[in-house]
């Protein structure tokens, strides 16, 4: 454990490695130090982990230097090691180092080939510094870090000005998220006087009572933050245009790691929203209803990785919605999950892309089954996870313990419950559309050529995980296994579940199952069903958000900023030297040189001043 | 003496850059870069040294005395702290790499140039050291004369008319202050007898709380317009665009340094009744300069008028942390005048080096220059960062530390600023867009950084990521040298 630092300080020397010496190190160079360095951090992970399961210590610190001290506000560069970092640092680096690998293939003919991995390694690098930091100052350093690398990514072709202006927005509507965030640690710091993360939650709970002012705002502002971050409602504008960048970005960051920062930094302070109800029932209420609307988007996308991408979002609607009735773990055991099967999709959909010679259309796809069937045989795996189907995939035993805890704990409600449920039916809907029109039907676009080893081997793996992480938890109808809720247990503490019935939990499965079952059947059949051509181009647009955000806000800061570009508080002072200017000409103007001008001057001046003098003295 | 040093060197030099253009054209600029490493060297030597005691009971390292008109109660006074021994070097690091920045772009009249680039330095040098208001303004003046000569001979295409520009402003604000030292002055001789410009003795000058105001609201005058702070800010941009690369980096990193150091030197510990009645005000205007100056900034296709605005926008940030009266906001203020010299001199070399190889700072001709330029590019990304606020880069702990401190003061005033952050992530990544990404709108066949442009932006690139992740060294030292009435916290 001793080495932890090492695991976010390898991906940051690989990443610093590959700046300084772009292009000077050839190919193998690159790889070598960028999969060489994930790939030891992950090793040093297992090892720290199965360290750190054996020593049975809540967490284990480590102190690197002290950052920032001013008075008595310090914060340390301190990383701190519990169940819920190890949680996520394994899956970053583990299912990091995957993508990594298959990037030697999917990108080994891209001339940024060293750029490319550069990118990824910080990211990396943030993401865990992100999970692994002890206050909220560092984990705010990989959020923005993160972020950067995000935008970093999605603009990376960056000669067309449309990936730029994805990885822009991506960017700045992070950031209004993040400013949120940032104004909850104000408030933090004001109050608690520090943002070590032990030490604040501690401090909640004895400054505020549940439900005060105070603790409400913070709460709703750390939701702000996640809900940029997570491409959560109102700001998951952006995920979907983020989808611009290379498919391994698309499954490393935004959808395996980066956005599910949000469902991190909700757990990690689970008892400031204890403390505040409305802000927590505002996370479940989120999750509900995004899970909802992006999954009607994903229904009718025609572009396979922004069906992917939808369907992210709603996916960690689930996890927002698992947070929000306080299944904290139920929330990690889905993201778990949902890393394994959502990455293993993307790289699936990125080795079509890739044969297809970057097609991303499903409409021009289709058949694929027969000419790349081991890439049909893990994108099956995947979508089975994803659909949710019983018994055999890992997406069920997660999702499955949302849709249950939804309904069934102090904080949730059968609204919830049911909304889940719904979700389920329409998850497994896209899904099934997207499996038919890309690996069924008839061939349309020629495979150009078939994925190598490099990028076979990581599917193939995430797919036996994507099966295997369910079993960390069995639901009470099949035993009530929870060695994952038991390991979170330190840091994240149980559901206050109100009536456990197993009866009824049979019946919800039932439902789910059925109705999935029905999904995939109706969808079977309808596949080329006409869709009603306007409600399909609002759903495809994303419901209109993005339209409103553009007449709210994008374009009055536009129309001011060309409008004002002169700047019209220099017109005050080009104004006062205007007007000098013409008292300056009017006053020369008399210094004509003409003398019967200054005589007629000379008399009206004394006419004038007897004048006056004589009303004066008249008065 | 050794205080007396950092100003006598550059002043000297000037004249000796100036005399040695007589031998070869190419030589001031060696007199110029050998005095200004001089100083750096000094600088650097007195701030690793272990700290000093300090001296009459203040946090002084350094104090320098002389009597010079004792009738008029006129003294060389000098003396250092932490916040003085920051500025200085700042002073010489950015003086150096000006020099660096000129070696090239600057073919005419070389002696004569960098006589006047020594002595704007030698006059800042001297505001920041000085104790007593009378040299005081005498150095404030110093700075102003050879600063319009850089921009008038040396600058780009409308030279003249911005050169005026800043010398009215600049001065307009100068003679408010200097009425404004007048007024205290005879306001401290009348009510003690003792007639003095030292800046120990005024401190404790009892005035009626009007007097205060006015007074306060004089030097206020000569800073606002320094600073630059919205609505006085329109000689900034027209300066900036006009000056040669090493103008503009000294403009930005120091010039407009001195009128936060003037905030905090002299406003905040002469008045302090004045800057508590007024603080809320000065805090919104910054705020609305952080927005406004964003906002502008996002609007500009000159690539130098668009840093400039940037300037105006981070400059708020000073603005609204300097009278939050909390610690947390005064470091934060001195990190930000640090960083944001830094950041901006980056940004203007930048632009300098882009102007050398395209002849434009249109933002609309250059595109796609990331494929020809992959260093400069990874260069101007982290300077692109810097001024939007990542974490991890020095103006990220400036930033947070404002906001942070003036939280506790106005909390909506620090939400209006905090704003900025977003509006800054808009400006800055405009930049990246037009300048590297994009589609090239002709095959530019240019060559990366020379070793000369690296050497001049790697250290500031070491520096700004320093400064964000082992910030405590310079806390440490500036919180040795805080006006300490900045420390009280505000008793409402």
């Amino acid at each position: 454990m001793e080495w932890m630092y090492l695991v976010p300080a390898l991906p940051f020397l690989g990443a610093l490695l590959l700046i300084l010496f772009s292009g000077k190190t050839g190919k193998a160079g690159v790889i070598a130090i960028g999969c060489g360095s994930i790939g030891i951090a992950a090793l040093i992970t297992i090892i720290a982990g199965w360290q750190f399961l054996q020593s049975g210590i809540p967490a284990y610190d480590q102190h690197l230097w002290e950052w920032l001290r001013v008075g008595d506000f310090s914060i340390g560069m301190n990383l701190r090691l519990d169940a819920l970092s190890l949680a996520f640092t394994f899956v970053i680096t583990f299912v990091g180092c995957l993508i990594h690998i298959y990037s030697t293939g999917y990108m080994a003919d891209d001339p940024d080939f060293a750029r490319f991995f550069a990118c990824m390694n910080l990211f990396v690098g943030s993401m865990l510094m992100l999970v692994l930091a002890d206050n909220l100052l560092l984990m705010y350093l990989g959020w923005e870090g993160v972020g950067l690398c995000s935008y970093l990514l999605i603009g990376f072709w960056y000669k067309d000005p449309e990936n730029g202006a994805a990885a822009r927005k991506a960017f700045i509507v992070t950031r209004v998220g993040d400013t949120a965030m940032a104004i909850a640690l104000f408030l933090l710091v004001q109050h608690t006087g520090t943002l070590q993360l032990s030490v604040v939650l501690e401090r909640v709970q004895t400054l505020w009572t549940s439900g005060d002012e105070t603790v409400v705002w913070i709460a709703f502002l750390l939701l702000g933050g996640a809900v940029g971050k997570s491409a959560q409602l109102p700001l998951q504008t952006w995920l979907p245009d983020a989808m611009a960048g290379p498919t391994p970005v698309s499954a490393l960051i935004h959808a395996a790691t980066m956005v599910t920062a949000g469902v991190y930094l909700i757990a990690r302070t689970n008892i400031i929203f204890n403390l505040a109800p409305a802000a927590q029932a505002a996370v479940a209420i989120t999750g509900a209803v995004t899970l909802l609307l992006a999954g009607c988007s994903a229904w009718v996308q025609t572009d396979i990785k922004r069906v992917l991408a939808y369907s992210t979002i709603s996916q960690i609607g689930y996890m927002f919605l698992a947070l929000g009735v306080g299944a904290w773990s139920a929330a990690v055991f889905h993201f778990i999950t949902h890393a394994f099967f959502k990455a293993l999709l993307f790289l699936g959909a990125g080795a079509v892309i890739h044969a297809l010679h970057h097609e991303q259309d499903m409409f021009r796809m289709g058949g694929l089954r027969k000419s790349l069937p081991g890439v049909f045989l893990v994108f099956l795996i995947g979508s089975l996870s994803l659909a949710a189907i019983p018994f055999i995939s890992s997406g069920w035993y997660s999702k499955d313990q949302i849709i249950w805890l939804a309904g069934v704990t102090e904080r949730g409600s059968s609204w919830y419950a049911w909304a889940a449920v719904l979700g389920a039916f329409i998850t497994a809907a896209y899904t099934t559309r997207m499996m038919v029109l890309v690996f069924f039907g008839r061939e349309q676009t020629h495979v150009h050529h078939k994925p190598g080893p490099e990028m076979m081997i990581p599917l193939y793996i995430l797919a036996i995980c994507s099966t295997l992480a369910g079993f960390l938890e069995l639901p009470h109808t099949l035993g009530h296994f929870t060695w994952l809720s038991d390991f979170l247990a330190p840091v994240l503490p149980a559901p206050a579940v109100l009536h456990a019935d197993v009866a009824a939990e049979w019946g919800l499965q039932a439902i789910t199952a059925g109705l999935a079952a029905l999904a995939i059947y109706l969808t079977w059949r309808l596949i080329n069903a006409p869709f009603p051509k306007k409600a399909g181009a609002f759903l495809r647009s994303g419901w209109g958000f993005d339209a409103a955000y553009d007449v709210l806000f994008v374009q009055p800061f536009v129309r001011v900023a060309r409008l004002n570009r002169k700047d019209i508080v220099d017109k005050i002072y080009t104004g006062l030297a205007a007007i000098t200017r013409t008292f300056h000409r009017m006053m020369s103007s008399t210094q004509s040189g003409i003398l019967r001008w200054y005589v007629l001057g000379v008399v009206m001046g004394a006419v004038l001043i007897l004048s006056v003098i004589i009303w004066r003295h008249s008065l | 003496m050794i205080l007396l040093a950092f100003i006598l060197f550059p002043l000297i030099g000037a004249f000796l850059a100036w005399a040695s253009a007589a031998v070869h054209a190419s030589l001031p600029r060696w007199v110029a870069l050998l005095v200004m490493l001089a100083g750096l060297i000094l600088a650097a030597g007195i701030w690793i040294q272990p700290e000093p005691a300090s001296i009459a009971g203040a946090d002084w390292r350094y104090v320098y005395h002389q009597p010079w008109m004792p009738r008029f109660g006129i003294s060389l006074s000098l003396a250092m702290d932490g916040l003085s021994l920051l500025m200085i070097v700042l002073t010489f690091f950015l003086g150096a790499l000006a020099v660096l920045v000129s070696w090239d772009e600057i073919q005419d009249r070389t002696g004569f140039y960098f006589f006047n680039l020594l002595f704007v330095l030698g006059g800042i040098a001297g505001v920041f050291l000085v104790m007593d208001l009378f040299l005081f303004y005498f150095f404030w003046e110093v700075m102003l004369i050879p600063m319009y000569f850089l921009i008038g001979i040396w600058g780009h295409g409308h030279r003249l008319y911005a050169a005026l520009k800043f010398f009215l402003f600049t001065q307009a604000g100068g003679l408010l202050m200097l009425l404004s030292i007048l007024g205290l002055y005879f306001v401290h001789g009348a009510s003690t007898g003792v007639y003095t410009f030292s800046y120990a003795e005024l401190l404790q000058t009892p005035m009626a709380q009007s007097t205060g105001r006015w007074l306060m609201l004089g030097f206020m005058a000569a800073f606002l317009v320094k600073l630059p702070a919205f609505p006085f800010h329109t000689w900034l941009p027209d300066a900036h665009t006009e000056a040669p690369t090493a103008g503009s980096v000294i403009l930005a990193g120091l010039l407009l340094k001195t009128g936060a150091y003037g905030i905090l030197r002299f406003v905040l510990p002469l008045f302090p009744e004045a800057s508590h009645a007024f603080g809320e005000w000065f805090m919104l205007m910054g705020a609305i300069g952080i927005l406004y100056g964003g906002q502008l900034a996002y609007a500009q296709t000159d690539f130098k008028r668009l840093v400039a605005y940037t300037s105006v926008s981070h400059m708020g940030f000073v603005l609204v942390g300097a009278f939050a009266f909390n610690e947390l906001a005064y470091q934060g203020v001195v990190m930000q005048m640090i960083t944001h010299g830094i950041s901006t001199g980056a940004l203007f070399m930048i632009a300098g080096v882009l102007y050398e190889r395209l002849h434009t700072r249109e933002l609309e001709k250059m595109g796609g220059l990331w494929a020809a330029l992959p260093g400069l590019g990874t260069i101007t990304m982290v300077f692109v960062m810097a001024s939007l606020g990542l974490p991890g880069l020095g103006n990220f702990i400036a930033e947070f530390l404002i906001l942070a401190g003036s939280w506790q003061a106005y909390p909506w005033i620090a939400v209006l600023a905090a704003i900025g952050l977003v509006v800054a992530t808009v400006y800055s990544l405009r930049i990246m867009q037009k300048v590297f990404f994009g589609i090239s709108l002709k095959e530019f066949k240019l060559k990366d950084m020379s070793l000369r442009e690296a050497v001049m932006l790697l250290p500031l690139v070491i520096v700004i990521i320093w400064l964000g992740l082992f910030p405590q060294r310079v806390i440490d030292t500036a919180a040795k040298g805080a006006p300490s009435v900045a420390f009280q916290n505000k008793d409402k």
